[in-house]
């Protein structure tokens, strides 16, 4: 199936450009700096990697990483829940640990790599998580699925690295990956249609073959 | 198509597709981030819109300072109500969407800040400077519902029998007051929309479940031509009943796009949407049982009050009571007081989510009471006749209304596995290690109980249609206004096309949520399912039959399977029908009285074990299950996962939702993701869901009927009865929170 907002983007009359020429034009250009009070808006030009590619942007120092990458770099698969770090589905990795990209500000995030659900795995060539997140329907409406996949692919691996959790009997013993480990470490990401039960069977399918 | 009689074998019988676990359709541009929802249509030269909300509960705004907010930088124009001409108001909503002068909820909209950027919008929204006259509300449910009326709408009140009269003569009676909080839907995407206009022609990318009522309502709020609006919602990031309606981000996108001559993007900031929106409201609930020493139920009586702004809606939580169990002598009483809070309305099984935590707490305590097993005091009571409509208003001539033999017209129900329910789950749950003494398990430091409820919810249709297209390479796509709101509408619908055309379901498209579209159901009250599969099912009868004609076949044998048509020795692949051109069929299952003669609902049964800490008296859920009866399974993955989810929205009504109300300002204080608590992965178990084997030929052509709603009714009260099990502790004042227990903890 393909994405059937695209395929309405592409034939509106009404408006004449796709949603791909937009990245470059709803960067915040440097003219829209001063307004008529004089008062001046704090820009500024950063270098990252997101998903492999070296991104450079220029943008308000306010902006959030959540809001450099949805609404500067139109990687719109990160999701603005809250936009207060109380629910998760902005996770995204970076420099390899899972963050809440709404908790952060673009700027902070020089020369770092950012990895994004965009950046695991296409439609057409699933990460295994997304693929076992479609065949135990770990998700419902869609919308918490990108930070639960950026997630749950960060918490195998930390306990692969032997990182302990809240749950953890002995904190100096190897941590497995048991339904209670992955549920108390999967608790910063809420899924309010209530998928937990599947999302915890597609970590267990993913930990068990990664094993 | 019409459908007033009972469904006869159909191409759906066949169940190559329908009915097969498979996988959402839908599903790789989810977990991929591709799926674009309502804020992520992304709109050249778009500007962004934050929305201020009011900071009083009640009373009028005496001035409102935007000067200052108009010259910071970025800014391109407010709205407010003094600016934005004169609007309607949308006949599904209570309260203005964009309030001022006269303020009537806290957090109502009342300006929009469109700037070049949200940062910018953001930072503006904060210089907008209001001085409020307030007035006093009334924000105390326990304080107005001796005021509450009874509603001029509906059927508040219900009487059979002499309930007074035969709860006196019961031999054991019990009477007790329950209390369910506010709830909020917390859906994970918040409302949101991106609008634009091109002339007078208004195109609204959104997130709602109901499409046409979406558009018909901005359509009277902005007062403009119903028709000049394109309202999309291709996805939708949970809804729960909150997206049912029209909301103050649409409008305000489509105001803010008209006073910026651009398009302007909104989504409700969190922090606003539990009072912004619409919420499940706080009941107090009255249940009184008279049976006689064997456990049969003489006289059942259930009251309830609630409220909602002036000229709102009361929360009909003594629905299932008219339904559910037996006894001669019976009484419900709906009362509705009026409240300054912020407008309630649905939520994910309005009435019965509510009414059932209270009932079937009730039952369990009647049940101990009796001395007779809980699952046993239910079956005791099970009914295969609706107990409060003594007769039908069956045409004699139809032979539904034979369906009481001996001219008993009782109104049936069409299906009522409720025993077989219970019967099922105590099996596979081990009902029977079961200590019916409470607090006499421990597990360590755990005390552990088992509980049951059962599940009910009044199956409801709506008229759905569809259209479906042929195409020259054999693709069949199916274009509706219905809405996915992650209950798996694309993949049923493409299950129901691929069944009927005799295609397999890769050779489906499925586009929905598009106002250009045929009417649909929508999505809400457990109907979505069966009732638009139902509207693809009459397009597609369209379909074969211009198919049929356009090969050449008049034979009443015709088959459709294997993307070839068949009859007789006679076969021809089924894109030959469409290879002078695309062939489109349109058509609406328009729902007849069937549901009239013979009463629908769905049952279930929910089974729940909890430890309780003996020393902290936490709560934590050890296992759940569900047993539903509910029609035809049209997809049993997306079915299940429709049912857990369910059971965690029901665990947190039972263990933590509460919208917390201020009563001095009037508002709900815990307005976010932090404060309103929902269920985490780590409350919740793995969750076991069983369907019984069943089809309702009186439901729709589909035979189904719903279990999204079903599912969450009953789930929080079998949680309750399982702390009670667990502790020895009765707890009538929903959450069951740790500090309600600890008093009356049995000592360590």
């Amino acid at each position: 199936m393909q994405s059937p907002g695209q395929l309405e983007l592409n034939r509106r009359d009404l408006l004449v450009s796709t949603a791909a020429t937009v990245a470059v034009s709803a960067v915040p250009a440097a003219a829209q700096a001063q307004n008529s009070t004089g008062e001046t808006v704090q820009t500024t030009r950063i270098k990252l990697s997101v998903n492999g590619k070296p991104r450079e942007l220029e943008v308000d120092t306010r902006t959030t990483l959540l809001d450099a990458l949805r609404e500067h770099m139109q990687l719109t698969g990160t999701k603005k829940g809250c936009d207060h770090g109380q629910c998760g589905a902005c996770t995204v990795l970076v420099d390899g640990r899972r963050i809440n990209s709404c908790l952060t500000l673009a700027w902070m995030h020089e020369n770092e790599e950012v990895t994004t659900i965009e950046g695991l795995g296409t439609p057409e060539t699933l990460h295994p998580m997304q693929a076992a997140f479609v065949s135990h329907d770990g998700y419902q409406c869609g919308y918490c699925t990108p930070g639960q996949i950026c997630s749950a692919i960060a918490v195998l691996d930390e306990i692969k690295a032997g990182i302990p959790s809240h749950v953890s009997g002995d904190i100096t013993a190897a941590p497995e990956a048991t339904a209670l480990e992955m549920r108390e470490r999967m608790s910063g990401n809420i899924c309010r249609c209530g998928a937990y039960s599947n999302i915890v069977d597609a970590m267990t399918d993913v930990a068990g073959r990664q094993a | 198509m019409k459908f007033d009689t009972p469904a006869a074998t159909n191409p759906i019988d066949q169940l190559k597709v329908v009915g097969q676990p498979h996988d959402r359709i839908e599903g790789p541009l989810k977990t991929t981030g591709t799926a674009l929802y309502a804020y992520e249509h992304n709109l050249p030269n778009q500007a962004y819109g934050y929305v201020v909300g009011a900071g009083i509960a009640k009373g009028r705004i005496r001035s409102m300072e935007t000067a200052e907010a108009k010259r910071a930088p970025g800014v391109i124009a407010i709205v407010t109500a003094e600016n934005a001409g004169k609007l309607g108001i949308g006949e599904k909503n209570t309260a203005k969407l964009l309030g001022g002068p006269e303020i009537q909820h806290y957090h109502q909209a009342i300006a929009l800040v469109v700037a070049e950027s949200f940062e910018q919008a953001r930072a503006a929204a904060n210089l907008v400077r209001v001085e409020y006259q307030s007035e006093k509300g009334r924000f105390s449910l326990n304080e107005e519902k001796g005021q509450g009326k009874k509603p001029e709408d509906g059927e508040p009140d219900s009487a059979v029998g002499d309930f007074q009269a035969g709860f006196e003569r019961a031999a054991v009676k019990f009477d007790a007051i329950y209390h369910t909080p506010d709830h909020s839907h917390a859906m994970m995407e918040p409302h949101a929309s991106v609008a634009a206009w091109d002339g007078d022609k208004l195109m609204v990318w959104t997130s709602n479940q109901m499409i046409n009522w979406g558009a018909d309502d901005l359509a009277k709020t902005l007062n403009i031509n119903r028709d000049s609006i394109r309202l999309m919602s291709p996805f939708v990031g949970g809804g729960f009943g909150g997206k049912l309606f029209l909301r103050s981000d649409i409008v305000l996108a489509a105001l803010g796009a008209k006073a910026a001559h651009r398009p302007v993007k909104v989504a409700l900031q969190r922090p606003l949407i539990a009072n912004n929106t619409t919420h499940r409201p706080a009941t107090v609930q009255r249940i009184r049982i008279g049976a006689s020493q064997d456990g049969k139920i003489s006289a059942i009586g259930h009251e309830s009050w609630s409220g909602d702004l002036e000229g709102g809606q009361p929360e009909n939580a003594v629905q299932q009571t008219r339904f559910l169990y037996a006894g001669a002598d019976r009484m419900t009483q709906t009362r509705l007081a009026v409240l300054d809070l912020p407008e309630g309305n649905a939520m994910r099984a309005p009435g019965e989510a509510p009414g059932l935590m209270a009932l079937e707490i009730a039952m369990d305590e009647m049940a101990e009471r009796l001395e007779i097993d809980p699952i046993e005091f239910r079956i005791l009571n099970d009914t295969q006749v609706v107990p409060d409509k003594p007769s039908a208003p069956a045409d004699e001539t139809d032979p539904q209304a034979k369906a009481g033999e001996g001219g008993n017209k009782d109104l049936p129900f069409s299906q009522r596995q409720l025993t077989e329910c219970f019967r099922q789950g105590a099996e596979r749950f081990g009902w029977n290690k079961r200590n019916p003494q409470p607090a006499q398990v421990r597990d360590g430091r755990w005390l552990v109980g088992i509980g049951v409820a059962a599940a009910f919810r009044n199956n409801q249709t709506m008229d759905s249609g569809a259209r479906v297209r042929l195409a020259t390479d054999g693709v069949v796509t199916v274009e509706t206004d219905m809405t996915d709101i992650g209950t798996g509408s694309y993949t049923i619908i493409a299950q129901t096309a691929a069944e009927m055309m005799g295609v397999p379901l890769e050779m489906v498209e499925v586009r929905l949520g598009d106002s250009t579209y045929p009417v649909s159901s929508g999505s809400g009250g457990q109907w979505g399912g069966n009732s638009s599969t139902a509207g693809v099912y009459a397009a597609c009868v369209k379909l074969r039959e211009a198919v049929a004609q356009k090969l050449g076949f008049n034979a009443d044998d015709i088959e459709f399977a294997d993307s070839k048509v068949r009859a007789g020795n006679r076969s021809l692949p089924l894109k030959d029908a469409a290879k002078d051109g695309e062939i489109v069929a349109e058509d609406t299952l328009e729902f007849g009285d069937l549901d009239k003669k013979i009463h629908q609902s769905t049952f279930g049964a929910h089974f729940v074990e909890v430890g309780v800490d003996s020393f902290t008296g936490e709560t934590r859920i050890r296992r759940m299950m569900a047993v539903c009866a509910a029609g035809r399974i049209l997809n049993p993955k997306t079915a299940r996962s429709q049912v857990i989810g369910a059971l965690t929205m029901g665990a947190g009504a039972a263990l933590m939702e509460e919208l917390a109300i201020d009563e001095r300002h009037g508002f709900f204080a815990n307005h976010d993701l932090a404060g309103y608590e929902v269920p985490v992965h780590a409350d919740i178990p793995h969750q076991e869901v069983v369907f019984l084997d069943e089809t309702d030929p009186t439901s729709s052509p589909m035979k189904a009927k719903g279990v999204g709603e079903l599912g969450i009714c009953g789930v929080g009260a079998a949680v309750a009865n399982a702390i009670y099990n667990a502790t020895g502790v009765r707890v009538r004042e929903y959450p069951i929170t740790l500090d309600k227990l600890l008093p009356e903890m049995p000592d360590v």
